[in-house]
């Protein structure tokens, strides 16, 4: 006998009927939407005549658009004001839970689930958002939809998934001083490729996971998308239960200690079988930025960008979208990055916008001056967020050396709101892709962990975070 | 609701052989503000057709007057990156009926397929043969048969075949819809919840 995966114990559990030569109707516990990628769906349910089946189970959170100053004005642009307003209206409507701009529980939608004790252990968690697989990090099945999709949801409470391929990522070890989960997971794709996870859910298991923490959990499940993977997901441990139980709403739960007991359960048997496994040692993992357009084109922040020959995906070179993508950052094969000037950097969004985030920043930064040339956006994931950075001090901490702290929201990740990067600008981001002109057209991203940024903001330029003597 | 029906479609194509390409690039974020699916056809790979001034550039393919057709061609990894239906309604909205690749991302699939969207998963072989050919001999040929599930190029001796999941190729052959699929499950659904409530 094989035994089970994790990932199979969940999947079973919410198979309402297997069609045959097909995908399965999978119930779904937990819909998160925002303004986005939800309003083509309330209007295919009005289209069809009919309403949300399960309101409770949907939770609603306007990030992506707003902006992040002066919230408690209304949002400027008209375009983006519809369409949070045509969010909060349907939320109305339909009678479902919503979080809105200025809310205390508003933010990045994941942020602000998990935050709030929605996203629990052995749960079926989809969003119109690929970054889902974030809530993973809770032992979840948690990937992103499509609008259509969307709809199913809302419509059934249910969706038709096809189950995929498993695979196991184990990593061996520690990480080392000065390196975060964020460097270990571009680390990651860098090596398997940005299609090297397609098809695939992933479990990830050993030693240096289970040293994270459910910050640095959640961000390496978030990045799992950005190798192709359905997901990603990790065994709840007692780092997730003693989360949880900081959570009012869960922990005075009459049921918690119930379902905690019931959560240990939740574990791929001994002798399961992955379709494919991979091994890393987390001793080996460098800080990490990135030099081209695409989340799997990194390298350690004091390495040379490859020549298309080296280059890990060699239907990239093949096809000439490798030298397309450093010419598009103005980088060239050979080079080296250290000590390249930069203009920008964004530290937030549902990959870094956490407290763990904030507070790795700022003692970085801590009594030291912000680089004149540097513009630098500081974005929290969610009230709560920013909350916890003003009691903590970090607010303060990082008024004096420079830096501003906006509100919260999605920002410069994506620059659907005003925080973009001009043509042609080097950012140094936390966030997780560098796809040409996602930050604003022309923009030029690198991507990295708190702690490169922290250098980066401080220096003005490519830095490594182990060479300054604040690590010391 | 019935969709378009799916079966054979004879058609030009435009190659566009890159890898990696996100969805992004298919439709940039500042264009996602929009509450209803029609209009983003002419947003299609906006930044790389059309310059800041909203020129189009004259050497991108969707601006080539010689390539034209409801087949795409393009490279590994199609559709990475976010979630966005966009994508494929600005795909959808330019005309196009199939997108063909070596591989593509699992979202932008479902998404293709829940909007009529053939994508046509081929041997990185095959797609480099096909995309030579069109890319030398514009106005070639297509033909994709989802019944028998085969593409080839008529004039030139090439085709080959293609997998798709059963359930989803009836789906596309009869323009059925998934959504009316599970609204006509609901009381198998409602069944499931309370046996789970025990
Ligand atoms: S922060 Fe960025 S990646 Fe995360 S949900 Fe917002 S836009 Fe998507």
């Amino acid at each position: 006998m094989s035994g089970k995966t994790l990932f199979d114990r969940i999947w079973d559990a919410h198979v309402v009927r297997s069609v045959t030569g097909g995908p399965d109707v999978l119930y779904i516990d937990r819909h998160y939407i925002h303004e986005v990628t939800s309003p083509q769906a309330f209007s295919g349910l009005r289209e069809r005549g009919i309403s949300v089946l399960r309101p409770g189970r949907t939770i609603a959170t306007a990030d992506h658009n707003i902006p992040t100053l002066n919230q408690h004005l209304p949002i400027a642009d008209p375009v983006s004001r519809n369409q949070v307003e045509t969010l909060e209206e349907n939320c109305r409507t339909g009678g479902i839970k919503y979080f809105g701009m200025g809310d205390p529980g508003n933010g990045i939608v994941h942020v602000t689930g998990p935050e709030q004790g929605y996203t629990l252990p052995g749960m079926t968690i989809v969003c119109g958002d690929s970054h889902t697989s974030t809530h993973g990090a809770f032992g979840t099945i948690a990937f992103g939809i499509g609008t259509s999709e969307v709809e199913m949801v809302l419509a059934t409470q249910c969706l038709l998934q096809s189950r995929p391929k498993q695979m196991r990522i184990t990593v061996k070890g520690k990480l080392r001083e000065g390196v975060t989960s964020k460097d270990l997971i571009l680390y990651i794709i860098a090596s398997l490729g940005t299609g090297g996870a397609t098809g695939y859910f992933v479990e990830y298991a050993g030693e240096a996971v289970r040293r994270l923490s459910m910050e640095s959990r959640m961000t390496v499940c978030n990045m799992s998308i950005e190798m192709g993977a359905r997901g990603g997901l990790i065994a709840p441990d007692e780092v997730t239960f003693n989360w949880l139980a900081q959570i009012p709403s869960v922990s005075e739960n009459r049921e918690f200690a119930r379902l905690v007991h019931e959560w240990h359960s939740l574990r791929s048997d001994r002798g399961a079988h992955f379709d494919r496994e991979v091994t890393f040692d987390a001793s080996e993992v460098p800080p990490m930025i990135t030099y081209g357009t695409s989340p799997g084109m990194g390298m350690a922040v004091d390495g040379t960008i490859p020549t298309p020959e080296e280059s890990a995906s060699s239907a990239q070179s093949a096809s000439g979208s490798y030298l397309k993508s450093l010419d598009y950052m103005g980088f060239k094969p050979g080079m080296r990055l250290l000590g390249h000037p930069i203009d920008y950097v964004f530290l937030g969004s549902c990959t870094n916008g956490r407290i763990e985030d904030l507070r790795l920043f700022t003692e970085a930064v801590a009594g030291k001056k912000k680089a004149a040339g540097v513009t630098a956006l500081i974005v929290p994931g969610s009230q709560q967020v920013a909350r916890q950075a003003e009691r903590e001090g970090l607010t303060e901490t990082l008024r004096l050396a420079g830096f501003e702290m906006r509100q919260p929201g999605c920002s410069s990740c994506l620059a659907m709101n005003e925080d973009k990067i001009p043509a042609g600008k080097y950012a140094v981001s936390t966030s997780n892709r560098n796809f040409e002109g996602r930050q604003g057209p022309g923009a030029r991203t690198l991507l990295a962990g708190p702690l490169v940024a922290a250098a980066a903001a401080i220096t003005g330029r490519i830095t490594d975070p182990r060479e300054l003597n604040w690590l010391q | 609701m019935k969709r378009e029906e799916f079966t054979i479609l004879e058609s030009t194509a435009v190659p566009l052989p890159l890898a990696n390409i996100d969805t992004d690039q298919i439709i940039p974020a500042r264009f996602l503000s929009a509450t209803v699916r029609e209009g983003f056809g002419e947003k299609l790979f906006r930044d790389w057709r059309f310059d800041g001034e909203g020129k189009p550039i004259p050497g991108f393919v969707l601006n080539r007057p010689e390539f034209r057709g409801e087949i795409l061609i393009t490279g590994s990894n199609f559709g990475c990156g976010s979630s966005r239906e966009h994508a494929v309604w600005a795909i959808t909205g330019h005309g196009f009926r199939a997108v063909v690749s070596d591989s593509f991302a699992d979202i932008f699939m479902n998404n293709a397929l829940n909007n009529g969207l053939l994508t046509v998963t081929v041997t990185p072989e095959f797609l480099a043969q096909l995309t030579e050919l069109v890319a030398a001999r514009p106005g070639t040929m297509l033909r994709i048969d989802l019944p028998e599930q085969v593409i080839s190029v008529p004039g030139a001796g090439l085709s080959s075949g293609f997998p798709v999941n059963p359930f989803r190729k009836e789906c596309l052959i009869r323009g059925l819809d998934n959504i009316d699929y599970l609204l006509s499950m609901k009381d198998e659904i409602l069944a499931f919840e309370k046996s789970r409530q025990s």
